[in-house]
């Protein structure tokens, strides 16, 4: 860069020589200052300049180190030395030659000396304590000039632990007689605010003071402080909101002397101080923003030339109207004033307009509409700051329609800014973006690739300071999510915020307890409304979050708890749980016992006779050997990353069927839409029904619009998921929703479910089952029959149901034609549907009724052929006809999951609790004649138990399977025995009675028995067990293709023989 | 205000104060950076930056740049107008200041610097007052020279509007 100097100031040297021959001038290029300076700009290189300013700087040394120097030779060395500083070169040695300079020498020199310290020291330098004394002295001295050295040089840096040594000094100049002083002291005693706010609290009467000085210059001085002191305490210092509009109004009139105008305005500088204090006293406080209205007002009026210090004021002026308590009025002239900034040829203001906008529009969307030509030229604008200003602005008015083109600005500009400050901040607003907007406007139903960009950012690049800096950044904003309300944030997103947190928590460990992060994912996992798929990507990430002993204690309890979903819900699992080794490992370091398979453990149990030990479902072993910290091909991250890697794959963002970010009535008319995914099958519960549910959680009933299928099983689907505790919904299509309820602690079944039951008489009631329209309004307006409540408490869920709407002949088979006379006693078998009528079932356990048995619930497992279906009946024993019935479930000890079963029963489509209830209506038996009603939602069992089922094999299949499966295990049972029975025979006759085996063959002493899996990661594999008595006890050999299924089934064996 | 820069169309720093306690490699690596991106805008872009997490406010007179680093709510405006009097200020100072004047004087550019901002704050937005400070310490200094000598590299004030 230097050999551009030369060039341009190449008519210096015959320009300062003709000056030399002058012999005088301010230039002084005699001077030792002006040869360096002439020398410099000769030089025609950066390397010359460098062995120039190394030989200048030997020389200072040299003479500052000598005893002769006098101080007034030193004062000119100084200058060079500040000189060579400016330049880039270090003369760190004379630092303390600059103190010795402002200690010793005359008031020039002071001056000289204290110039030097300003520039070379840093406020915690420690050669600054060499100076305290002799600013002690300056402060007391006689000459002013020297007062206000000193005064400067403390407003500037001062050790933050001597200021008691000369606090009270410059406490004393708040009295000065001249107002110089008493301005410098009040600025030097603003830095002693900032710097240590507690060393001068004891001042603050003496602010008051200088706030009521006579000297308006004083007075502007201490605003400096009150601003702070009001910024960061509005409430303390409300009563000066009087004094301060007094003073804006004194200003605003012109009752300053005229040296305090600026270009004709008066004190602008006074003006905005005062308006940003008049912000912070007003914000959020209607009584004292009255106060201030008038004055606002004026100071709006009043700035009308146009002049760039009258747009400073009402730019500032415009700032705190929106600041304050809002009146219509003031706000009008506001917007219209800021129209005039952004309609502005000078760009300056142009940018201000925007920035003003970006300011207001967050408190209403509406006041950028006039502008949203500007706005749009602005995007295209030449200059990168005001294309970044709007970007800005367009953020704060981002909805769920404009977001995907609003983004898609963002990231044009991200191409061609080359800025890594800026790409960081802008990516951070996309991503603020698609987490917000999208995924939470969007939720559930936008294209995944819409956070691609983002991810990637996040997962690509280098380990450089800018990507750490925005992965924090995302950590952060998710944190402070999840630390917020996070039942409305879509499932897709909260699976991104766990990939996020899962991988980058780490970099803000330092800052905070490590465990916090886990704690908001362990929350998560506890929430209801969320689904089975976030909770696995939950649980992923917090297996990776497992570093800290808080966060292994967490994860332990989590995975007692959640142990059960991993194994029936991910089938991609890793089965020997390769994932939890760090854990395990972890937790063995940490001196806990060695895992045991549970049947060792039971085994221990059996023997010691020991608690009992409660299942968590269904328990997968751990094997031990398999428990090694470096097996990194955890299935699990791998399932994660390629989740992540498909989500990468496409690196534009779908633009198709987005709107314009501009349309007719702008983007405001959007916003409506930003409520959740519409629910046509739901409507409003009645308020009979629910006492205690609030309508507000349940839906908008839906207009007559017949929505069709898919999006309305979609919003069945996503309406499922919405509710919450306590909700009472009524849906209205009858349709088979499967209900998957796992036993968490089955030990509690009672008050397990309570089933709420309404019978409504309506009576005109015409419709068919197939109309739920009309159904569902007329439900409304007759809504206040009797009501008859009956407590279960068995395991019992109501749902209704989907897909089968469009199967009118399954419909049908569910509900058997009202018209078939009954007697009451008439047993429930003969209304299975006939599609279960034929299979192995359980006893049908009547569950409950009302006082009156006019109601009754009883309930019967039926084994299907790829599911287990808990049957519910409710039988209606009365003479009148039931037309509706809204049913309720409570179930806080059971989790609920639904299911829809859409193409086939084996993928779960959609997982989701019911957060407490689902209820239903029905109307049914239009005839009036008998009526028994019965109802058979399908519910499914998720248990081991209960999805072990029969496998039906020849002795020869099980010859050839047995040869096949390659896990096995081998243990001793106990034998059951009774009084006419083989002991083989009664034990096995037990197992099958309890876990619905097969007992294929009995030989002699041995017997072969197979089951197979119904639910959970070994669906449809079979087991394979072998008994032979021997002794006392039935050795068992258990074969299966599937690892853990022989282990488990041993287990519940076990159990079911304990039971016997 | 977190510091001021004065540096010439070339990228030579000719003044700079900080008022915000930075480490000298910092400092170097914001005046590198921040004169870089200053000198890559065009005259007719718009004079405030949004660099870093600071907001920048710069205008260019004749072949000085004045640049200023201000708080996220301070206002660009009254900046402006900050760095306007400074140089009216200087202007009067040395009369029809020109960069040659900063140059040799630097020292003085201080003083009226420290004289009209302190703890980078506007301590004092009045001219005379200002200069009245200014000239009761120079004239402690003996034989002042009060001559002054133009150069045709002179600095115009450019005033605003």
């Amino acid at each position: 860069m230097s050999d551009v100097v030369e060039k341009t100031l190449s008519a210096l040297p015959s320009l300062l020589s003709l000056d030399s021959q002058a012999g005088a001038g301010k230039l002084s290029p005699s001077s030792k200052l002006g040869n360096l300076i002439k020398g410099i700009t000769e030089l025609t290189s950066k390397h010359e300049e460098e062995r120039l300013i190394k030989k200048e700087l030997e020389s200072i040394k040299e003479q500052v180190a000598s005893p002769n120097t006098t101080m007034r030779q030193m004062k000119e060395i100084m200058v060079r030395a500040i000189y060579c500083e400016m330049l880039g070169y270090q003369a760190s040695f004379s630092y303390i030659h600059a103190i010795k300079l402002a200690q010793q020498g005359s008031v020039l020199e002071k001056r000289v000396g204290y110039l030097a310290v300003s520039l070379f020291l840093n406020e915690t330098d420690e050669f600054l304590l060499l100076l305290v004394n002799t600013v002690l002295k300056d402060l007391q001295s006689t000459n002013l000039i020297e007062v206000c050295m000193a005064l400067t040089v403390v407003s500037q840096m001062f050790p933050k632990d001597m200021i008691p040594a000369i606090l009270p000094v410059v406490e004393e100049k708040l009295t000065h007689p001249k107002e110089i002083i008493r301005r410098k002291a009040v600025l030097a005693l603003y830095k002693f605010y900032l710097i240590a706010p507690n060393q001068v609290q004891h001042i603050h009467s003496k602010f008051r003071k200088a706030l009521c000085d006579k000297d308006p210059g004083v007075m502007t001085a201490s605003l400096h402080i009150y601003l702070q002191l009001i910024k960061e305490n509005p409430e303390s210092y409300k009563d000066l909101t009087g004094s301060m509009v007094t003073i804006l109004r004194q200003v605003v009139g012109g009752k300053l002397p005229l040296d305090f105008n600026y270009h004709s305005v008066p004190a602008p500088w006074l003006q905005i101080q005062l308006l940003r204090i008049l912000a912070y006293l007003g914000k959020e406080d209607q009584g004292t923003s009255e106060m201030m209205y008038d004055v606002l007002e004026e100071s709006l009026r009043r700035a009308e030339m146009n002049h760039n210090i009258t747009y400073a004021i009402l730019f500032e002026c415009v700032k705190t109207i929106y600041t304050v308590h809002p009146k219509s009025q003031l706000l009008e002239k506001a917007a219209e004033c800021i129209g005039n900034f952004v309609l502005s040829p000078k760009i300056n203001l142009k940018y201000l307009g925007l920035k003003a906008l970006t300011y207001v529009v967050q408190q209403d969307a509406n006041l950028a509409l006039p502008h949203q030509m500007t706005i749009i030229e602005c995007l295209d604008h030449s200059d990168v700051i005001i294309k970044r200003e709007t970007l800005e602005l367009l953020f704060r008015i981002t909805n769920a329609q404009n977001v995907t083109v609003i983004v898609e600005k963002m990231l044009e500009f991200l191409r061609l800014t080359c800025d890594d400050y800026s790409t960081i901040d802008l990516v951070g607003k996309v991503a603020e973006l698609t987490m917000n907007s999208v995924f939470s406007l969007g939720g559930d139903v936008m294209q995944p690739d819409i956070p691609n960009n983002f991810l990637r950012l996040l997962a690509e690049g280098v380990d450089n300071v800018e990507d750490r800096q925005l992965r924090l950044f995302a950590v952060d904003s998710y944190v402070s999510l999840l630390q917020g309300e996070t039942a409305k944030l879509p499932q897709r997103f909260l699976q991104v915020i766990s990939w996020v947190l899962g991988e980058y928590s780490y970099l803000r460990e330092e800052e905070s307890d490590p465990g916090s992060v886990m704690r908001l994912l362990a929350r998560l996992l506890d929430q209801r409304h969320t689904s089975t798929e976030t909770r696995s990507w939950v649980l992923g990430a917090m297996t990776k979050l497992c570093s800290s002993p808080v966060s292994v204690a967490l994860a332990r309890d989590v995975c007692e708890r959640y142990f059960w979903l991993w194994c029936s819900f991910i089938p991609q699992v890793d089965s020997s749980l390769s994932f939890l080794d760090g854990y395990v490992s972890e937790a063995l370091a940490a001196g806990a016992a060695p895992y045991k398979s549970p049947h060792q453990r039971q085994e221990d149990l059996v023997q010691e006779k020991a608690l009992s030990l409660e299942p968590y479902g269904l328990s997968l072993p751990v094997s031990l050997s398999s428990c090694s910290i470096t097996d990194r091909r955890s299935p699990t991250l791998l399932s994660m990353s390629s989740v992540s890697q498909c989500y990468f794959s496409s690196t534009t963002l779908k633009l198709e069927g987005v709107k314009r970010v501009w349309g007719k009535d702008g983007y405001l008319a959007q916003q409506q839409s930003a409520g959740e995914t519409p629910t046509p099958l739901v409507e409003l519960p009645s308020p009979l029904l629910s006492p205690q549910s609030p309508p507000s959680q349940t839906q908008k009933p839906s207009s007559g619009l017949e929505p069709d299928q898919e999006k309305r099983q979609l919003a069945s689907s996503l309406f499922v998921g919405l509710g919450s505790h306590n909700s009472v919904c009524l849906v209205r299509f009858p349709s088979t929703v499967w209900l998957f309820i796992k036993h968490c602690q089955s030990a509690n079944q009672s008050n397990v479910v309570k089933a709420l039951f309404k019978p409504l008489r309506t009576l005109d009631h015409t419709t068919s089952n197939g109309n739920p329209h009309v159904e569902g309004t007329e439900q409304r307006v007759e809504a206040g029959g009797p009501l008859s409540l009956i407590r279960g408490n068995g395991m019992v869920a109501v749902v209704p149901p989907t897909h089968t709407q469009t199967d009118p002949q399954t419909q049908q088979d569910l509900h058997p034609a009202p018209a078939l006379e009954r007697p009451r006693d008439l047993p429930l078998t003969s209304h299975l549907p006939a599609e279960l009528s034929g299979l192995a079932r359980s006893e049908f356990t009547p569950l409950c009724s009302d006082q009156d048995s006019s109601l009754a619930l009883s309930a019967c497992r039926v084994y299907k052929e790829d599911a287990l279906v808990l049957l519910v009946f409710i039988s209606n024993n009365n003479d009148s006809a039931l037309h509706q019935m809204a049913l309720q479930l409570t179930c806080k000890e059971l989790e609920v999951y639904i299911f829809q079963t859409g193409l086939n029963n084996k993928v779960p489509l959609f997982f989701s609790e019911i957060p407490v209830g689902r209820s239903r209506n029905q109307d049914r038996n239009t005839r009036g004649s008998s009526n028994r009603d019965l109802e058979k939602p399908r519910i499914f069992c998720e248990n081991f138990r209960n999805s072990c089922m029969p496998l039906t094999v020849s002795t020869g299949d099980y010859g050839k399977m047995w040869l096949s499966f390659s896990h096995d295990l081998k243990q001793n049972l106990q034998l059951v025995t009774t009084e006419h029975q083989e002991p083989l025979t009664a034990t096995l006759d037990a197992l099958k009675g309890k876990l619905h085996l097969h007992v294929v063959d009995i030989i002699g002493s041995e017997g072969i028995v197979a089951c197979r899996l119904l639910q959970g990661p070994g669906q449809g594999q079979p087991c394979l067990l072998h008994c032979r008595v021997h002794a006392d006890s039935l050795a068992v050999w258990l074969r299966s293709p599937v690892p853990e299924l022989p282990d488990s089934l041993l287990y519940h064996c076990q159990k079911a023989l304990t039971e016997t | 205000m977190q510091f001021m820069l004065l540096f010439s169309r070339q990228g030579k720093l000719r003044l700079q104060k900080w008022y915000v306690p930075l480490s000298d490699k910092e400092k170097k690596k914001i005046t590198r950076e921040l004169v870089q991106t200053v000198l890559a805008r065009k005259p007719k872009m718009c004079s405030f930056l949004e660099w870093r997490d600071l907001k920048v406010v710069y205008k260019r007179y004749a072949s000085l740049y004045f640049c200023c680093a201000i708080e996220n709510q301070d206002n660009e405006l009254i900046t402006l107008e900050i760095i306007h009097r400074y140089v009216e200020l200087l202007d009067k100072y040395f009369g029809s200041v020109c960069e040659l004047d900063i140059i040799f004087n630097f020292e003085k550019a201080y003083f009226i610097l420290d004289e009209f901002l302190l703890g980078g704050e506007a301590q004092d937005t009045s001219k005379k007052n200002v200069l009245k400070a200014i000239e009761q310490a120079d004239l402690l200094q003996e034989n002042r020279p009060r001559q002054f000598f133009f150069l045709s590299a002179q600095l115009t004030t450019e005033k605003p509007l």
